[in-house]
């Protein structure tokens, strides 16, 4: 069974958007904790970002919302955020007040996987990734590593980027935990096209565009990749 | 090399940029003591940039004070960015890179890189808050003039803050092909470091010619502070000489140093105008190029060490100031000079050095506009 791992950015409505991102399929959960200048993100999950801050989505409440989720699902939950919100709450109460609301582990977007090693958080290799440093981060990852499938920021793109397949080549070939890509993976064709090569993907942007449309239109939309991947497992 | 200065500095940023960070870094650790390559930036800067700039006094100015300005704003396009931006191109050079972005504020930095990827043959690209490009709209003329792309960044505060965010978003995405020529000695490391270091010419040159002039090092040197380039510069040869007082002077909406906390922006972790829970805050000051809450990491270093101290500046001080070197010397500063030049007449010491950083040319419609008091607080930097 390939992996499917849906982002949302932590809201309000978020915990019932996730249960029905999970009972349409989603194997794994990051939640966003916004931050003000996301340096990794592309237009849509910045606004979303700006939407969630204007709602009042400070980190306590971010916590919240994370306590509310896990109320309601059993599958990982991955807080996904930046250094800044950990470095004012302050890194080991951050992780420690994270886990005890339910999560399973973290995304530091901007944290190198040589920075700040104590925090255990799944890591992120990229294409330009040197294969020393597909080593360093294979070694450290929690569970499973994170493969920026472009150069550049999150957003839909019209097709899957092929600097996939040389980095699942490159990473395979050091390490064996599960491979995930995003960045980028926003249609059912891209998703089986990326799972083709690894052992899951993630989507982020476009998740979250569904989701500003209900949990009918993201559950909808989480069935159409779950059922491509699936597709790809019979095959 | 170290990656930061005290517990600031470091590399906030994704994965994707850790290689170029790297490949920089290395090309730094060989340029900076090469010979052929200070040569030829010795050259550029003498025969192409304006160097060496002068020590001038200014009895009118201050006519109870020994006073000298640097005079960074003769420089060619008019500001000591241009020492930056000649240094970063060489080193873009070297590394092959035919693609330069840059982000900017006042528009200085994105005329001095565009300049000098014209007289390199280089292609490019400038990030511009639309709000800065409101206030600066002659420097994004010139920019158009000397063949760079201006792209306008619409969101959030429209200034400089933004512009740099997508200049790095940029990076992100055409790292391979594509030089980030940063203006302050702000972003991961190595860029704080290479940028005090090719600004450092101007406290070089400052400390020689007051020893020359008066026999004797100032009492104290300011410089303002907005990412702190040209601050920086004007400190570091100064720094083991423990009897000169070092002053920063900030944008009071501005004061990263003054009213700021830890924080992480733009690639390093420094002092940053945030709120409690790490978001980042909208900075306010007439002055577009002190419009930042973010200052460089050295900077907060020397602030907690006790080295360099760092005061606000209103507007309606600038102002003051503006207005009184242009009667009183015939200099036109800029806006950001403008806070440097109020806090060195009211310092207290006798012998003051002041880096005059740029001139005001690009500042008069916004200093025809000013209506006095208009100053705002600091608030949050989320648009609702």
């Amino acid at each position: 069974m390939k992996k499917l791992v849906v982002y949302l950015m932590a809201m309000p409505d978020t915990p019932k958007l996730v249960q029905a991102a999970v009972d349409a399929g989603a194997d794994i959960v990051e939640l966003g904790f916004p931050f003000s200048d996301p340096l990794a993100d592309g237009p849509v999950i910045r606004r979303a970002g700006e939407r969630a801050l204007a709602a009042g989505m400070r980190t306590k409440r971010c916590l919240e919302v994370l306590a509310e989720t896990r109320a309601r699902v059993s599958v990982p939950l991955i807080v996904m955020t930046y250094s800044s919100i950990f470095d004012a709450y302050g890194w080991e109460r951050l992780e420690t007040d994270a886990r005890s609301a339910g999560a399973t582990s973290f995304i530091v977007v901007d944290l190198p996987a040589d920075v700040r090693p104590e925090l255990r958080r799944v890591q992120l290799v990229a294409p330009t990734s040197t294969d020393a440093r597909l080593k360093l981060a294979a070694g450290s990852t929690d569970g499973w590593l994170y493969l920026v499938t472009v150069t550049g920021t999150t957003g839909a793109r019209t097709e899957l980027a092929p600097t996939l397949a040389p980095l699942a080549e490159r990473t395979r070939a050091v390490t064996d935990v599960p491979l995930y890509a995003g960045f980028g993976i926003s249609t059912p064709e891209h998703a089986r096209a990326a799972a083709e090569l690894v052992d899951g993907i993630a989507v982020g942007s476009r998740a979250v565009e569904a989701a500003e449309d209900g949990p009918a239109e993201l559950a909808r939309f989480v069935g159409s990749l779950r059922s491509a991947l699936d597709a790809v497992a019979v095959a | 090399m170290s990656q930061t200065f005290g517990v600031y500095g470091g590399r906030y940023v994704p994965e994707t940029l850790i290689p170029a960070l790297d490949e920089l870094e290395s090309a730094w650790a060989s340029l900076r003591d090469d010979d052929s390559f200070r040569a030829e930036l010795h050259h550029l800067l003498t025969t192409y940039a304006g160097r060496p700039t002068p020590l001038t006094r200014v009895e009118r100015f201050a006519p109870d004070q020994r006073m000298y300005l640097k005079r960074e704003d003769l420089m060619h396009t008019g500001a000591h960015k241009i020492n930056n931006a000649v240094g970063q191109a060489v080193i873009a050079q070297r590394l092959g890179k035919k693609r330069i972005i840059a982000e900017t504020g006042a528009g200085q930095h994105g005329v001095a890189t565009a300049t000098v990827c014209a007289r390199f043959g280089l292609e490019c690209i400038v990030y511009m808050g639309s709000e800065d490009m409101r206030r600066q709209a002659p420097n994004v003329e010139r920019m158009g003039l000397l063949g760079a792309e201006v792209r306008p960044v619409e969101f959030g505060t429209r200034t400089l803050k933004e512009a740099t965010s997508e200049a790095i978003r940029d990076w992100i995405a055409n790292v391979d092909t594509t030089y980030y020529l940063i203006g302050s000695c702000v972003g991961p490391a190595p860029y704080p470091e290479i940028v005090r270091e090719l600004q450092r010419v101007i406290g070089h040159e400052a400390r020689e010619q007051i020893l020359q002039v008066e026999g004797r090092l100032p009492e104290t040197v300011v410089a303002c502070v907005g990412g702190g380039s040209n601050a920086i510069g004007m400190f570091y040869d100064f720094v083991p000489d423990e009897d000169v007082r070092l002053i920063g002077v900030e944008a009071a909406g501005a004061a990263s140093l003054g009213t700021g906390r830890p924080g992480v922006l733009h690639g390093a972790r420094s002092s940053l105008l945030a709120d409690e829970d790490g978001q980042i805050m909208d900075a306010h000051s007439i002055s577009a190029g002190l419009d930042y809450p973010g200052v460089g990491p050295e900077h907060a270093y020397l602030r907690d060490t006790g080295r360099a101290e760092y005061v606000p500046c209103t507007d309606d001080e600038a102002l003051a100031a503006f207005h009184r070197l242009c009667e009183t010397e015939g200099i036109v500063p800029a806006l950001e000079s403008s806070h440097a030049l109020a806090r060195a007449l009211d310092c207290g010491d006798e012998l003051v050095v002041v880096c005059l950083s740029g001139r005001g040319d690009k500042d008069l419609a916004e200093v025809l506009n000013y209506k006095p008091g208009s100053q705002v607080e600091p608030g949050l930097g989320v648009s609702t």
